[in-house]
């Protein structure tokens, strides 16, 4: 899901720049409020874990491959916008030493997987674990849930936004400049592996883990934080 | 234990682990993640390479390209694989001291 340079054109990559500069200022300044020096660590931990779950890639045999992102756990540990900033850190990372995301498409690939991924998903998980007692089964359930909605909703975008650069950017003659597939396909094929397969590997891992931190740490799944 | 030592020792874990995120593909011939083929393989795919997409495509040079070292094609997979878990090091290494370090920055004092 990480767009590479040259994917998006020009048009696309200031948007998503631009879109993301307001998310990333609310988010330091509302982390500035609301993040405790107690929780640096689980921060740091966060991003290095959704860095490292992104490296684990899943085939789909004789096809593509595609991953998890861990951003929607990060989000229910973290809060969301302390989320966003983890997440951010990790796919920056990501694109300037290991060339994995474009430069250029640092902006997209950010309003995909460290904003609408750790919403999506955060806001799906208080919904659906409302009243649920910490150590309740519901709110294992509940993070599963919202790990796949929430990958299946940037897959979409990322699908929605490779899929536009046809229409935005072709030659005379029709030969797209930059990404070349249409929504037509992009979306199908986009969505269609996330929904059947790698949306299942952020539901599992999502939903684990917090099975696992309601025995070890309860004290992290209170309510009131981010 | 705390439990934050508990996270970092499953990190640890999970970095040992990362080589499968490689090794898995490979054996069951998996490509690249859609949408983020390389330009001979765009080429095969669309019989051209958009004009766009072939100048932008170069355009940064990472020092550890697609978690390997430079020039690493054609290498063994267990070459590849121990890069890989290199990579990994490297990157969390370098997430966790950026993400501590805007942590510390915005977080509030004495809680």
């Amino acid at each position: 899901m990480h767009i590479p340079d040259g994917y998006l054109g020009p048009a696309t990559s200031g948007f998503f720049y631009v879109a993301m500069l307001p998310i990333w200022t609310a988010a330091a300044r509302i982390v500035k409020k609301t993040l405790k020096a107690k929780q640096v660590p689980l921060l740091a931990i966060g991003a290095a874990f959704s860095f490292v779950i992104m490296m684990f890639n899943i085939p789909i045999p004789g096809g593509s491959t595609g991953h998890a992102v861990g951003g929607v756990l990060a989000a229910i540990l973290l809060g969301p916008w302390a989320a966003c900033i983890a997440i951010t850190v990790a796919l920056v990372v990501q694109a300037l030493l290991f060339g994995d995301g474009g430069i250029t498409a640092i902006g997209a690939n950010c309003f995909n997987m460290a904003f609408v991924l750790p919403f999506m998903g955060y806001y799906l998980y208080k919904a659906l674990s409302r009243n649920a007692p910490v150590g309740s089964n519901r709110r294992v359930w509940a993070a599963g849930v919202a790990g796949y909605v929430g990958l299946n909703a940037a897959a979409f975008l990322t699908a929605v936004e490779f899929g536009l650069q046809p229409l935005l950017h072709h030659t005379a003659d029709g030969q797209a400049l930059y990404s070349p597939y249409g929504l037509n396909i992009a979306v199908p094929a986009m969505v269609g592996e996330h929904l059947l397969i790698f949306g299942w590997i952020e539901a599992i891992v999502t939903a684990l883990v917090i099975k696992f931190l309601q025995k070890q740490a309860p004290e992290l799944l209170q309510e009131g934080r981010g | 234990m705390k439990i934050t030592t508990k996270l970092w020792i499953g990190l640890g874990v999970v970095i040992l682990l990362s080589p499968l995120g490689l090794l898995l593909p490979e054996h069951f011939k998996a490509g690249a993640a859609w949408g983020e083929w390389g330009i001979d393989e765009i080429k095969k795919l669309v019989g051209y390479v958009p004009k766009g997409l072939e100048k932008l495509a170069p355009l940064w040079n990472a020092p550890l390209p697609d978690y390997a070292f430079k020039g690493s094609e054609g290498k063994g997979l267990s070459h590849l694989s121990l890069a890989y878990i290199i990579s990994a090091v490297v990157g969390i290494a370098v997430t966790v001291g950026a993400s501590l370090l805007v942590g510390k920055l915005l977080a509030k004092k004495g809680k």
